[in-house]
């Protein structure tokens, strides 16, 4: 959805704001999305969103990805089922994935890899960020509110933020 | 000299053998599986609870049932399906690991995942952690209603509730709501940028299942028919699961 809009020119993004920080990002691709649902082209159409916000040049792949992208032990039921050693375990392998990349943030459009992937970083002290979509989508368009920045580190905490007034009790 | 062959299994009757029978390609068999190990040296499963996917198949052909129920590692498999991907047979591995999963009493599956099941049944919402509708409702008027009064550009921005006919009918993981509501706001920025008609439902709103995962299949399917209702009852035309 988000790559037919913004080919139709309905979502204007821009990576501009990137183009002087060169911040990275990398992106998980999500086995339930891409391959146990939609399949590659769902996947050229995420790398396609993640360009267009961050630059081409700041895109780094994990390798393998697309379809054989490796599971980030988030999913089924990992997350709830009370073996919190074996999950990490389990994700030791998309850690050393994502820091074989060298990038600041990874993008996680799926809700299970988000939380899988942020605790991973934070128990294998990665120092990466773990983000959804929507919120570089909406940075990148300059519509980021501040308290809409929870994912992001320091380096984007202040980055074009969207102006706010206080609320008048 | 000849030593006596080691006999496998004794007579026990299998339960998995010919569920794994059932799973292989038309008119195949058992043979069909090479053991060339593409399943296990991909998977990040491979290893924990001494097991991976490769020998989780060749103990369900030697009928070592028992052992398969008794151990933890159908709850470390994801269900990726990242096996049967790789797989030159296309051997469903994961559909193994649901049947033992499923064959395992429901009240001794994993206590979170059982929670999480049973805490969605207890109302239309399906929310795995027990929003109500009024909570729901609530929390999404609420932060609009402070985006419109304080960001620039967004007074009209809207996250609509129960919009009868709306185009799409967005879910939204429960996670959201109850804990970290801001995050709800990126989202709908872009469908009102984008121009989307789109509406939350106070029934069914919750994206998670963990029946599902549970291999609780009656209750599966009950949650699914209870957040496909509620997409039907709005008049929706297409169901949108978010990020």
């Amino acid at each position: 959805m988000y790559a037919l809009w913004i080919r139709e020119g309905k979502l204007k993004v821009s990576s501009e704001w990137n183009k002087d920080r060169q911040i990275k990002f990398t992106c998980q691709d999500p086995c339930q999305l891409v391959r146990k649902t939609l399949g590659d082209p769902v996947a050229e159409d995420m790398r396609y969103v993640v360009k267009a916000v961050v630059g081409e040049e700041n895109f780094i792949d994990m390798t393998p990805n697309r379809s054989n992208n490796y599971c980030c032990g988030g999913g089924g039921g990992f997350l709830q089922n009370g073996m919190p050693d074996q999950r990490r375990a389990f994700g030791k392998v998309k850690f050393d994935q994502i820091m074989a990349t060298g990038a600041t943030y990874c993008i996680t459009p799926c809700h299970n890899c988000h939380a899988q992937i942020h605790d991973i970083s934070e128990h294998f002290e990665g120092g990466y960020h773990s983000v959804h979509l929507w919120t570089l989508i909406c940075l990148s368009m300059g519509i980021l509110g501040e308290n809409e920045r929870e994912y992001l580190g320091p380096d984007l905490a202040d980055v074009d933020v969207l102006p706010s007034k206080e609320l008048e009790e | 000299m000849a030593e006596e062959a080691i006999k496998l299994g004794g007579k026990k009757k299998s339960k998995f053998i010919d569920q794994v029978k059932a799973l292989l390609p038309e008119g195949g068999n058992l043979n069909l599986c090479l053991t060339c190990g593409a399943c296990s040296s991909g998977c990040p499963a491979t290893g924990l609870e001494d097991m991976d996917p490769r020998k989780f198949l060749r103990m369900a052909a030697l009928g070592m049932d028992e052992e398969l129920l008794n151990s933890e590692w159908a709850w470390c498999c994801t269900l990726c399906m990242r096996c049967i991907y790789v797989c030159p047979m296309k051997i469903d591995i994961p559909q193994l690991v649901f049947n033992v999963r499923k064959s395992r009493p429901r009240e001794d599956r994993p206590k979170g995942i059982l929670g999480s099941c049973d805490m969605a049944l207890r109302n239309d919402t399906c929310s795995a952690m027990g929003a109500t509708e009024e909570d729901f409702q609530f929390v999404v008027e609420d932060v609009l209603e402070e985006i419109q009064q304080t960001q620039e550009g967004f007074a009209d921005l809207k996250a609509p509730v129960n919009k009868q006919g709306a185009y799409y009918f967005l879910n939204q993981n429960s996670r959201e709501p109850v804990t970290e509501p801001d995050e709800m706001v990126p989202l709908w920025k872009i469908l009102h940028i984008a121009g989307a008609d789109w509406t939350y439902g106070t029934k069914g709103w919750a994206a998670e299942n963990y029946c599902m995962f549970m291999a609780d299949l009656e209750n599966w399917e009950k949650i699914v028919r209870t957040k496909a209702k509620a997409v039907d009852d709005l008049g929706c035309k297409v169901w949108l699961n978010t990020e």
